[in-house]
């Protein structure tokens, strides 16, 4: 039977020889290989999950109130958009599991996309021929942030206004073309028109998952034209590679993988409750709530917006750079910069524009490696002051004490973890050549 | 009986199981190796597994008396979906020595490269005048870019942002609660944090909504132009902080006046913290500007009303925001 199906392909195709390559492809094996592969699982939950909510969703901002299954908000003024949602979580069947794990998936999408690229990082994978690759992928998580924020946005309950309350601000701080760059996407000051929701949906739905789609074909694209990267083996050298091909030996594997991240996202889409949106309520200009926390990956910017000082640029009465430009704008576009340039910076210092195909072990690329974890820790300070607020509830440290001392630690823990992390490489480098050393010796007083 | 049952059982789960072909004459592509039969029967029982928890699942979805009918369809779905892949992982360990190798390929293809090129340039050899080509192409290319570009300008009122400044609150203007009812100045409490939004106006814009608190007069330290901006020491300021647009939902009051920071607004998102006292005056957090103030009197009848527009811009900065003052609107 797989004879006739392979001849009825192949003589309308000509793919036999694609099919027998692609079936014995190679995929080195390491644990670590497999996080960029939990994203894209993810990512095929996002998309089918996400098209099933549109089928129900609403985008618009016209007003009604509220007449459904939740009590708490019977008679309440709010947006269609929010009525939609709440109608989702309540009356449509299986609908709340599938919101629930389209946020889920949501967050261990962007989560597997971090660290995924901690470990292209730290191995220095990003070095030729997969730079491209690499540049791709941060576009990708820079994408990925945006449309998550617009998915929580589009929503209109409280948090959602809040944050893009905070968004138009952000913009709007844009030295010189802010305000116009404003009234342009929002079409009026905030909350702008109403026309502004359906911009939101059409870039939530349309063209951000496109634009996703696309450069995520690409990178895989990249990733088997040049193969993938391996560590050191007997076998595995800078020129040839070595593991399980597609089909048996890893295909199992993969699909067990694939399998495990479906069925975790739908256990935590049906067990643990995420954005209780009806909890939060609709938004109006006039309302907040207290401890609002976005999703983790916002984290760091609200983190950054908290930690500013209290000062817009100014020349006389002229405002020139208001201060959420620092935190909201500055900072992520700083982050993504030196992301966008490493692979650059560091070619420019050590010298070195070789192929690589075999992947450094952390250690053996000891200022990269602490250069890495000083700039990471600086970014992970950031992202816990956002949570300043929280951590006062649980451990009652006062909110402003500590501002102040993460104001300070952001600057002085990550050079401590600088020379920590260069003191750690140096040892397990030097430890491992004792060892081959005694070895040696070894060898030779029983020969 | 037994050896009928037994009979019967070899019949069923014999038939089609083909023993491993030995000695073909081909290269094995596939290395050889002796199946392991508990782990096919691992596997079997995990896809079963799977088949029962997907089968619960439109059980579930169809009986609506199950209660937490979201948390069971969340366990089935889930549940099938984890033992489809412990199902995969046994079958990975009955091919786990599957391994091979492959040459990488070459860094760059020199050869191809430099006809590409030449391709390129001999086509530029059948043109004479390139640079005037470019030159008129290029013009075209960028011309047209920005025609496509510019139906864009129709989201938004990009080069007009006067509206920026415009608030719904005039002289005269009453000032009424959540519910629409007027706010006499009576009601107004000590140590109470109240909204307020402009009569007979749109609510959903960042100039509508205060907070409005009543202080000792004495505490006031208000700039001499503002002086009678807070009859009987009750204060009106913009309920959007300056710093990101978020609603100002917090009122921090002394309990032990003795010790404790005096009376403040602070906002929830970034905890900008602003002085009512000093005229709004940022006291901690990122905030840069600020809290607009708005002049208050209060009418014969005892209701508050507007005695002109904020001290400054509404809402979040901008570039040149300090430019102009407050403007009233609709």
């Amino acid at each position: 039977m797989i004879r006739g199906i392979v001849r009825f392909v192949d003589e309308r195709s000509g793919a036999a020889p694609f099919i027998k390559k692609t079936l014995r492809y190679v995929f080195p094996d390491h644990w670590s290989f497999l996080l960029g592969e939990v994203a894209l699982y993810s990512f095929v939950v996002l998309v089918m999950t996400g098209i099933y909510l549109t089928f129900f969703f609403k985008p618009s901002l016209t007003q009604v109130h509220y007449h459904g299954q939740y009590l708490p908000l019977e008679g309440r003024s709010m947006s269609e958009a929010y009525q939609s949602a709440v109608d989702i979580s309540f009356r449509v069947k299986a609908g709340l599991l599938i919101r629930q794990t389209h946020h889920w998936a949501a967050d261990v999408f962007v989560a597997a996309i971090v660290v995924h690229m901690l470990r292209i990082f730290f191995t220095g994978a990003f070095r030729k021929p997969r730079d491209l690759t690499y540049f791709i992928g941060l576009t990708m998580l820079g994408v990925a942030l945006l449309e998550g924020y617009l998915g929580y946005s589009m929503v209109d309950d409280l948090l959602s206004g809040m944050g893009l309350a905070i968004g138009y601000s952000v913009l709007m701080s844009i030295p010189f073309v802010g305000a116009n760059l404003a009234q342009l996407v929002w079409g009026d000051p905030y909350p702008g028109k109403h026309e502004f929701e359906s911009r939101m949906y059409s870039m939530h739905v349309l063209v951000l998952p496109i634009l996703i789609g696309t450069l995520l074909a690409l990178h895989l694209a990249l990733v088997a034209a040049r193969h993938h990267t391996q560590f050191r083996g007997r076998r595995a050298t800078e020129r040839q590679v070595v593991g399980a091909p597609t089909f048996p030996g890893y295909a199992p594997r993969s699909l067990g993988l694939l399998f495990s991240v479906f069925g975790i996202l739908f256990l935590l889409g049906g067990l643990v409750q995420i954005n209780p949106i009806w909890q939060w309520g609709p938004y109006h200009v006039a309302d907040a709530t207290n401890g609002a926390q976005p999703d983790w990956y916002l984290g760091w910017l609200i983190g950054a917006l908290r930690l500013m000082p209290n000062f817009d640029v100014t020349i006389g009465n002229y405002t020139l750079v208001p201060n959420p430009f620092w935190g909201g704008a500055g900072f992520p576009l700083f982050v993504f910069f030196v992301l966008y340039t490493w692979p650059w910076l560091e070619r420019r210092v050590t010298g070195d524009r070789a192929f690589h195909n075999l992947l450094d072990r952390p250690r053996d690329a000891p200022w990269r490696t602490a250069i890495g974890v000083a700039f990471f820790t600086w970014v992970f300070i950031v992202f816990v002051a956002g949570s300043a607020d929280r951590l006062f509830v649980f451990f009652g440290i006062s909110y402003s004490v500590q501002i102040w001392i993460m104001r300070v630690a952001i600057w002085v823990v990550p050079v401590i973890a600088l020379a920590l992390t260069k003191r750690v490489c140096d040892e397990l480098v030097r430890g491992e050549q004792v060892e081959v050393r005694r070895k040696a010796a070894e060898a030779e007083a029983l020969a | 009986m037994k050896r009928w049952l037994g009979a019967l059982a070899v019949l069923v789960l014999g038939r089609g199981r083909r023993k491993p072909r030995l000695g073909d004459e081909r290269e094995r592509i596939v290395q050889l190796r002796f199946p392991d039969r508990r782990a096919e029967g691992f596997v079997a029982f995990a896809f079963i597994a799977a088949a029962v928890c997907a089968i619960a699942f439109p059980v579930i979805y169809a009986v609506d008396s199950i209660p937490a009918q979201t948390q069971f369809l969340g366990l089935s779905l889930g549940l099938a979906f984890l033992f489809l892949a412990v199902a995969c992982v046994g079958l990975a360990k009955g091919v786990i020595d599957d391994e091979t190798e492959e040459e990488y390929k070459p860094p760059s293809n020199p050869e191809e490269q430099e006809e590409v090129e030449q391709i390129f340039a001999e086509t530029g050899e059948r043109f004479t005048r390139r640079k005037l080509l470019w030159t008129a192409g290029g013009t075209a290319g960028v011309a047209l870019g920005a025609a496509l570009v510019t139906p864009a300008l129709s989201l938004g009122p990009v080069f007009h942002t006067g509206s920026l400044y415009t608030t719904p609150w005039r002289r005269g203007r009453r000032l009424v609660d959540e519910v629409g009812r007027v706010l006499r100045a009576d009601e107004i409490e000590q140590g109470v944090m109240y909204t307020a939004f402009p009569e007979h106006a749109d609510r959903e814009q960042m100039g509508a909504p205060l907070v409005v608190v009543r202080l000792k007069p004495e505490q006031l330290r208000l700039p001499a132009e503002r002086k009678g901006w807070a009859p009987e020491g009750i204060l009106a300021y913009s309920k959007i902080c300056t710093h990101a647009g978020c609603a100002i939902s917090l009122y921090r009051k002394p309990t032990f006046a003795v010790v404790e920071p005096h009376e403040a607004f602070v906002c929830p998102c970034h905890y900008s913290t602003f002085d009512p006292a000093k005229a709004g005056k940022v006291i901690f957090g990122p905030a840069g500007r600020d809290l607009p103030q708005l002049p208050l009197q209060i009418a014969r009848g005892g209701e508050l009303r507007a005695a002109g527009n904020f001290s400054g811009p509404v809402g979040p900065s901008w570039w040149g925001v300090r430019l102009h003052k407050a403007r009233s609107g609709p």
